[in-house]
């Protein structure tokens, strides 16, 4: 465990330094077509100042910003106990100090994801339609992936290589703007010296032009190779955590298999977060192999049912290598001589449900979050009141009894 | 003055040996810790299990008229459970306590109008989730056994394991003899 997360301490840094030259350069070339050869210094203190704001903002606050962006409601016990005890199951199995804390997503696409600079301070969101199709031992499944993200510092690594990637992009952005608005007036303001200069600074401009062209294209192929290495890094993580790798399988399974429209909330920056990839782009195969943040599906679901040995890293690689038939992913110093057996299942596994259950559900979970109170009368009759409801007792339509409303009441969630 | 610089030299040499080696006592230490701390989380657990028996007893007793055996043994199971002193006798007894309560959720089979009852289905989650933390958290104590161990025995902090003492800990056997059977069911 130790070792895997510090070989992804490693290639973090590694990374973070490509795309730090990457950025610096950009903002080099641009400095010095943008005010001359003495404006590289200028440039590349542009972006090192865009790069310290980015960081800034999202250090102090990134989670926050995300889970409001994807309009995450934070959770307390009452309102879901199975979520928030497979959270807390997860989190004992991976021995991490403080208990993450727990959002729920008004969305009917199952998906979720982790967020939090560290394992002391995370947050773990899901969403409804997860909570409605998935049993416990699949819910465990994904709520263990991302603990793993968690756990292997993925969070850490992919806000750094988000901000970087957001800095790159904003300084092309400006470059390419600032050129077409100065292209647009009558004459540029340092082609006036000499001949030769100006030339010298014709071949600048079209070396920053494709700079700021094709930095933006590569820091992005960069983001999402490592996020979907980490994606399966994640699944293997998972598994050696539940030591039970079909919940996970299983849960990607019905993912895969999922007819409700794609998450509303997601973007471009938040998709490498999610557990399984909040776009769904089907037929463009080749492409979306080079420009996904996650891996197929198919292909996790393939190496999970592979591990028929045990749950270790160990056994995650050799699936992994018999179902791609390439260089396992796992890094060497995480495979350990260690045994770890593969526990049975204990959930039921249900039959098929009907859409029409599964959509009611959903609607009973974001119920429940927003305080709503549930009553059963005597006669059957199930009530939901909502929070806002005047008087202490709801009279049942069906049967006319009267039904006391304090006692059962569970507190509003605490969002925020 | 040739003396004098390979004097510094030596001196710095053995300041990173000395830093080193600090460091490596100062992660033992740490990883020492982690084991005891997942120790405690086994305890942790094992009481949240006995205080949540007493309300699951209650609620069911009301449903289950004919079943005071099955009651009395999970009391029974649960208080010598309270009572054990020694790690093998709290082991012996805490495999006694989940044999009876599974038994126990096996019977509730046949009371479908209990598995209706809300406050039952919310208990039921509950001890499920109190079972799989009381595994998770031996799981998570074997791994960090098997961490601990594994840094004892490899070069190079062995060396310093062996100058300060730090010993061997003895991974969580589960198994009481009546844990490792599935539970007999007899129809008579």
């Amino acid at each position: 465990m130790w070792e895997l997360i510090r070989a992804n301490r490693r290639n973090s840094i590694f990374l973070m330094t490509l795309m730090a030259v990457v950025l610096l350069l950009l903002g080099g070339v641009i400095g010095m077509a943008a005010v001359g050869p003495r404006g590289s210094l200028f440039g590349v203190a542009i972006a090192a100042v865009i790069w310290l704001v980015l960081a800034l903002v999202s250090f102090s606050s990134g989670d926050q910003i995300l889970l409001a962006a994807s309009r995450a409601q934070r959770v307390t016990h009452d309102v879901h106990p199975q979520l928030f005890n497979v959270v807390e199951e997860m989190k004992i199995a991976a021995g991490l100090p403080a208990m993450p804390k727990v959002y729920i997503i008004n969305d009917p696409a199952p998906n979720a994801f982790a967020t939090g600079r560290s394992p002391q301070s995370a947050s773990i969101a899901v969403t409804a339609g997860l909570l409605a199709r998935l049993n416990r031992d699949e819910l465990q499944g994904v709520v263990a992936h991302e603990m793993s993200h968690i756990l292997h510092r993925d969070i850490l690594y992919v806000t750094l290589a988000g901000i970087m990637l957001g800095s790159v992009a904003l300084l092309s952005q400006v470059f390419l703007r600032g050129m077409f608005y100065q292209s647009m007036g009558s004459r540029r303001r340092y082609s006036s010296g000499n001949q030769g200069g100006g030339q010298a600074q014709i071949v600048l401009f079209v070396i920053a032009i494709a700079a700021a062209i094709l930095a933006p294209i590569l820091a992005q192929l960069l983001y999402f190779a490592l996020s979907r290495r980490r994606e399966y890094m994640a699944d293997a993580g998972g598994a050696r955590l539940t030591r039970y790798p079909e919940g996970l399988a299983s849960a990607l399974e019905k993912i895969a298999n999922d007819p409700s429209p794609q998450l509303a909330s997601a973007n471009n920056v938040t998709a490498p977060m999610y557990f399984a990839n909040p776009f769904k782009k089907r037929g463009m195969r080749t492409l979306s192999d080079l420009t996904s943040t996650h891996p197929p599906i198919s292909e996790r679901i393939r190496i999970l049912r592979n591990m028929a040995h045990g749950a270790s890293f160990r056994d995650y690689s050799q699936a992994y290598a018999a179902v791609t038939h390439s260089k396992t992913i796992v890094p060497a110093a995480a495979i350990t001589e260690e045994q770890v057996a593969i526990r049975p299942g204990q959930a039921a596994t249900s039959g098929p449900e009907k859409t029409q259950t599964q959509i009611h559900q959903i609607g009973d979970i974001m119920r429940r979050v927003n305080g709503f109170a549930f009553l059963t009368c005597l006669c059957g009759l199930k009530l939901k009141v909502p929070p806002n409801f005047q008087g202490d007792s709801v009279r049942c339509p069906r049967c006319d009894r009267s039904l006391p409303l304090g006692a059962q009441q569970p507190p509003p969630s605490t969002a925020r | 003055m040739g003396g004098f610089i390979a004097l510094i030299v030596v001196l710095a040499i053995l300041g990173l040996v000395a830093l080193f080696l600090i460091g490596i006592y100062n992660s033992l230490v740490g990883s020492r810790n982690q084991v005891d701390n997942a120790w405690a989380q086994i305890d942790v657990q094992l009481k949240r299990r006995h205080d949540l028996i007493p309300n699951l007893v209650e609620t069911a007793k009301g449903y289950m008229k004919h079943e005071r055996e099955t009651f009395e043994t999970i009391t029974k199971a649960r208080s010598a459970a309270m009572g054990a002193k020694t790690v093998s006798e709290t082991a012996q007894a805490e495999g006694q306590l989940a044999d009876a309560l599974s038994k126990f959720m096996l019977v509730v089979e046949n009371y479908p109008e209990l598995k209706a009852n809300q406050n039952f289905l919310a208990l039921q989650e509950e001890l499920t989730s109190t079972e799989n933390k009381i595994a998770f958290s031996r799981q998570n104590y074997n791994d960090q056994v098997l961490f601990y161990n594994n840094r004892i025995q490899m070069f190079p902090s062995n060396v310093v394991a062996g100058m300060f003492a730090f010993t061997k800990r003895d991974f969580f056997q589960v198994e009481t003899a009546l844990e490792r059977e599935p539970p007999k069911v007899t129809f008579s």
